[in-house]
């Protein structure tokens, strides 16, 4: 068995697949740089992340699968699920060595499976782009706190920067402590030490702005009269807004 | 801003629920330079009511003052209920912080009518002007017709919304003078034609220069009330077909009778909304739009209502077993469409995928295929199983409906006592 050690980074694991391609010894298991490698492991191969070979992989893979299909696999990366690096791995193995584009071949499993897992994400990402709520701060930037279930922040930009392109924002990932900032020019990942937010991501009243409060109200009015009372379906309601995303809601957030 | 507003949000957003067209799709629009917003193709889900419903636009009355008396209406003149007025300003500054606070998609504006239904579309044009020129306002909006306004008015709101709609409510011309006394078919299509030709307009001139405005980019929709009148599934269907003929006509929406008014011999005396049939009318309006099923395919005078029971789909699959079992392997795009269970997305999967293989119900299950009812209509690289030829029609609906309990199914179940 071979096992292969590199940085968990997508570009890491593309150099990955042009080493074992270079020494034809393709790996069992792909391990992280802190990982215990599995009982009767014959062999444990460090990879060097490279720039210039993780590229001829990319390169090569454009010319073997769709423009589509080829960015879903960063997309899958960022599900950070456990075994989805060996099978991003097998993905493109079966892509190079398949005479035709394997792409749409949903009979395989792990052209099947990826699929899926795409799927999740983009669904995760709609969500974000659903459910963010963003709170007026006194110095007019708009602050928004979410705990998404995939690490799909960095997918969700482009959609933000064409809809708020006239206002700052901060969009931030609790789960994983980084975020977004739009200075209304540029997009920069931020990591805040001090965090002037509840465990709910209630901005303190002292840097709210005046108003924030009198339309969070107006909108949690809204919502409540919004619902007809002959129809009340509370099992659709929470799958269609699932309860892990309801503190981070003024409508749902009870007072 | 103050508590005053949201006292008069409440009553108008109150007034406006029972519409219930919330889609903010149909217009992909990337911002541009010196306004604010975007629309996506698919449009955006915000949040959800507990009922279940999206709330994508926020939904809300101008005013819910009426001069109209409509049995079926909860703001009919001789309601006593809050009633209330937005004025422009204040409903402008509501929209655009919502907006920029990420909450809703866009504007959905109605309202009742008040002195005549001119006066009335004149205020709401001012409304979405306002929106777009003042504060260079780029998100969806979508805006009610009044029924009876007239043509010039229509085409200049046309200008500014995204999607317009004027609604039927009662799928019958006679039903609908009973209990709408001031209405007629007449008022209602004719803003629908002005919409359909200004639309068709713009299309054509857009040919000729890219400059040329668009005209309700989004087209139109209409609803109708479903449970408050005798009308059969069979004429609220053959009239969504008919309005589908209308290419900016996009979508229909049936809403299931809330008894909103009580007192009134008119109406039936309904307890719990009809919501089992709402369901299954759009079940049968999606066969029509993407399934490329025919109205007389799916109700006709032999069958007028839709069965309640099982959906429309398995119910035209039961009453044309000659037609199966279909070969997934081989068959047409659109005779794969007709499978009870199979969806746009599972024809689509199968038809991608068998290019590289015969596929096989382990596969298809694989794939996300739900088998539960599709199992009886298909075969796959196996020899056929129970089909509903095998079967008969009423069996497999039999075993559909409750779940089977015929010997075929218990006789390799072995039975142990616990002595």
């Amino acid at each position: 068995m071979v096992a292969y050690r590199y940085d968990k980074s997508f570009e890491g694991l593309l150099t990955a697949v042009f080493e074992a391609y270079v020494s034809k010894k393709f790996p069992d298991v792909l391990l992280g740089e802190n990982e215990v490698a599995p009982l009767f492991c014959d062999e444990i191969v460090d990879i060097l992340t490279d720039e210039a070979r993780s590229s001829r992989v990319w390169k090569g893979l454009e010319l073997r699968i769709s423009h589509s299909a080829l960015y879903t696999l960063p997309d899958c990366w960022l599900s950070e699920l456990p075994e989805v690096d060996m099978l991003i791995f097998r993905y493109i193995r079966k892509a190079f060595d398949a005479k035709e584009s394997i792409e749409l071949n949903f009979g395989d499993p792990d052209v099947l499976e990826l699929s899926k897992i795409w799927r999740h994400v983009q669904k995760e990402r709609e969500r974000v782009l659903q459910f963010v709520r963003f709170q007026k701060t006194a110095d007019g930037i708009y602050f928004s706190c979410l705990e998404p279930a995939y690490n799909v922040l960095p997918i969700t930009l482009s959609h933000f920067i064409d809809r708020f392109h006239d206002q700052r924002w901060i969009i931030y990932d609790a789960k994983r402590d980084y975020g977004f900032y739009y200075d209304l020019k540029e997009v920069t990942e931020i990591h805040l030490d001090d965090k002037q937010w509840n465990s709910n991501g209630i901005i303190a009243e002292s840097v709210a702005d005046t108003d924030e409060l009198l339309f969070q109200q107006l909108w949690k009015g809204y919502f409540d009269s919004m619902t007809i009372k002959e129809r009340v379906n509370p099992k659709l309601h929470r799958r269609n807004l699932p309860v892990r995303f309801w503190k981070y809601l003024p409508e749902k957030r009870r007072r | 801003m103050n508590d005053n507003v949201l006292d008069k949000l409440k009553t108008l957003a109150e007034s406006a629920k029972y519409d219930v067209s919330c889609s903010s799709s149909g217009v992909g629009r990337g911002h541009k330079s010196g306004m604010v917003g975007s629309t996506s193709g698919w449009g955006i889900c915000h949040s959800y009511t507990e009922d279940g419903r999206c709330i994508s636009l926020l939904k809300i009355m101008l005013t819910n003052y009426c001069m109209y008396d409509c049995a079926y209406c909860i703001n009919r003149r001789s309601n006593d209920i809050r009633r209330a007025t937005f004025s422009v300003s204040e409903l402008v500054e509501l929209t655009m912080e919502f907006y920029r606070r990420n909450y809703i998609e866009g504007l959905f504006l109605s309202s009742g009518v008040v002195r005549s239904p001119d006066y009335t579309m004149e205020r709401l044009v001012r409304v979405v002007k306002d929106l777009r020129q003042i504060h260079r306002y780029n998100g969806y909006i979508h805006l009610k017709s009044i029924p009876g306004a007239s043509r010039e008015l229509v085409d200049e709101a046309g200008l500014y919304a995204d999607r317009m709609s004027v609604n039927i409510e009662i799928p019958n011309e006679g039903s609908l003078k009973q209990l709408a006394p001031e209405k007629d078919f007449q008022s209602v299509f004719l803003p629908m034609n002005y919409i359909r030709q200004g639309s068709l307009q713009s299309k054509e001139e857009r040919k000729h220069s890219r400059y040329a405005p668009r005209y309700v980019p989004a087209g139109q929709s209409t609803q109708m009330i479903v449970g408050a009148t005798p009308e059969r599934d069979k004429d609220i269907l053959s009239l969504s077909a008919q309005l589908y003929r209308d290419p900016s006509m996009k979508r229909v929406y049936y809403s299931g009778y809330v008894p909103v008014n009580t007192n009134d011999a008119r109406l039936p005396a309904v307890v719990k909304p009809p919501l089992l049939r709402e369901n299954r009318l759009y079940q049968a309006d999606w066969l029509l739009r993407f399934y490329q099923f025919s109205v007389e395919e799916i109700v006709d005078d032999a069958y007028p209502d839709l069965d309640l029971e099982i959906d429309p789909k398995l119910s035209w699959a039961l009453r044309h077993p000659e037609k199966f079992p279909v070969d997934v392997n081989t068959a047409d795009y659109e005779l794969l469409l007709r499978v009870p269970g199979l969806g746009v997305k599972s024809a689509n999967l199968i038809v991608a995928s068998r290019r590289f293989g015969t596929l096989s119900s382990w596969q298809l299950k694989k794939m996300g295929v739900v088998m539960k009812k599709a199992q009886y209509f298909l075969t796959c690289r196996e020899l056929p199983m129970r089909t509903i030829n095998e079967l008969s029609p009423d069996r497999v609906r039999r075993i559909l409906t409750k779940g089977d309990k015929t010997p075929m199914n218990t006789q390799y179940t072995l039975q142990f006592s616990d002595d």
